[in-house]
């Protein structure tokens, strides 16, 4: 696994995409820091947009990566190697070159601008950390969409809606509940709701971490009731594993009956 | 050597493999023919273990390879189509399968036969496809095992390529290797084969020598006589 894991991040790290997203990180991170002259505020908005855009990326690299690959995995399945290995290391492959582009992206400017002289060190390696966790969810997410499909165009359909749906209409959805309901006790539906959404549950995360209670909103607020600031960011972060763990499961499943 | 036995296939509605029984001893080449379709490929990937069957059991070398994976350090598969990752340089992905394969490997010998020397440190998106595919027959034959299997093998070359291939798949032969082949070049069948299967809506119609099927169907010509045997699907 170790093998296909090597040739897989070393051949994405030569695609000019790789680049493209990595320098888009850098400028953002420069452009932030050196026009805001606000650490925490670039913290603020640096979150808004990973949590966004981390999926999108995430999606649509899995997707494409899997569909773009599909006769050299062939080649790879012929070879004497388990086949939950191959998709495992493409997969980790992925993802981590993903994650790379990500934290050296970001990781740069924050270091030139004297990061480690401040407290605000913990708030940024979070959001580092939970935009890697993101990058990893949503490739699995797009693999599992991509190992379920066989035509390109609907995989990319389906992944692109997929993303649409967490990040966007998802909270449409149950903002619109919030307001319908609100006559009744919405505190485990709002709980439970975050939950099931990995973008949200980095959100509140995040927010639990810059405790800033004006941006928390109502489910942040039910979070930190609920469980307290240090335990809802722990339990948090363990539902975001497991955000991790099921689609991989769900793929070694898929792959068991997958006819290539 | 490989004994397919009852094996079934659908994928949805559609019926590839019906029941198919075959038997492949060791040594030789044997040409997979049929019409477009018939499930050659099916039959070959469900031996890869790329394609898992519906029912039956598939050995090779009397040991069961459904669900395994180790057996197939005994074999080389010439996928049908060459399609490599674009960044990638041919030496690179030339070590890597090596890498993936610890066995003793030949690669030189056939990077200079195919005359793929300048083309070491280019990399795989920038090749045109006979090119891609004489490093897909390089990755191939580099190895040395028991079972060679071939899909569609002369995509794309040119003559002299052409002529390469066919002593390569000669040679092997002459070392006791069992050499699978499926083409639609009649007379690339006709100079390699010992002996053709002939797939027909998901079953073997017909297994034996080409002077078998000439007689067979009262055809000299090999293609007319394989044109005879397709026909009788379209009737």
């Amino acid at each position: 696994m170790l093998k296909i894991l090597k040739y897989s991040f070393y051949d994405l790290m030569r695609s000019r995409w790789s680049y493209v997203y990595f320098l888009f990180y850098l400028l953002l991170g420069f452009v932030l820091l050196f026009l805001n002259n606000d650490v925490s505020k670039a913290v603020i908005t640096l979150m808004n947009i990973i949590i966004v855009l981390t999926p999108l990326i995430g999606t649509i690299f899995g997707v494409m990566y899997y569909y773009n690959s599909t006769e050299f995995t062939e080649l790879l399945l012929a070879q004497p190697i388990n086949r939950n290995k191959i998709f495992m290391g493409q997969y980790i492959g992925i993802s981590l070159s993903l994650t790379l582009s990500l934290v050296l992206g970001l990781g740069i400017p924050f270091m030139a601008y004297g990061l480690f002289k401040s407290s605000i060190i913990f708030d940024f390696s979070l959001l580092l950390v939970v935009g890697s966790f993101l990058n990893f969810i949503f490739v699995a997410l797009a693999y599992n969409i991509a190992l379920s499909t066989e035509n390109k165009i609907k995989g990319f359909g389906y992944a692109i809606l997929m993303w649409l749906f967490l990040a966007v209409i998802y909270d449409g959805i149950f903002l619109i509940s919030l307001v319908f309901f609100n006559e009744y006790p919405l505190d485990k539906f709002s709980l439970i709701a975050t939950m099931l959404n990995p973008i949200d549950l980095s959100r509140i995360l995040i927010l639990l971490k810059l405790d800033i209670s004006a941006l928390l909103g109502y489910t942040g607020a039910v979070f930190r009731k609920f469980f307290g600031t240090n335990i809802g960011m722990l339990f948090s972060m363990f539902v975001l594993v497991f955000w991790v763990i099921l689609p991989i499961l769900r793929m070694n499943f898929k792959l068991k009956k997958k006819d290539f | 050597m490989i004994e397919f036995k009852n094996l079934h296939k659908r994928f949805g509605k559609l019926t590839v493999l019906d029941g198919l029984d075959l038997s492949i001893k060791e040594g030789g080449i044997f040409a997979i023919l049929g019409p477009n379709g018939s499930g050659k490929t099916t039959l070959i990937k469900c031996l890869l273990g790329m394609v898992i069957p519906n029912t039956g059991v598939i050995s090779f070398k009397n040991e069961n390879v459904l669900g395994k994976f180790e057996y197939r350090n005994n074999l080389n598969y010439l996928p049908q189509i060459a399609n490599f990752p674009p960044n990638l340089r041919v030496i690179e992905l030339i070590n890597m399968v090596k890498n993936l394969r610890p066995k003793k490997s030949k690669e030189q010998e056939l990077i200079e036969l195919f005359g793929l020397g300048h083309f070491l440190n280019k990399k795989l998106g920038n090749l045109s496809g006979g090119t891609k595919q004489k490093v897909n027959i390089v990755l191939t034959f580099m190895f040395d095992s028991e079972l060679i299997i071939l899909d569609e093998p002369t995509t794309g070359l040119d003559p002299i390529a052409l002529i390469h291939l066919k002593d390569l798949i000669q040679k092997e032969k002459e070392k006791g290797k069992t050499i699978l082949i499926t083409t639609h070049i009649m007379s690339v069948v006709d100079e390699l084969a010992d002996e053709i299967v002939f797939l027909l809506d998901g079953k073997i119609y017909f297994k034996g020598s080409i002077d078998a099927l000439k007689k067979q169907t009262e055809n000299d010509n090999l293609e007319h006589a394989i044109a005879n045997l397709i026909s009788k699907q379209y009737a």
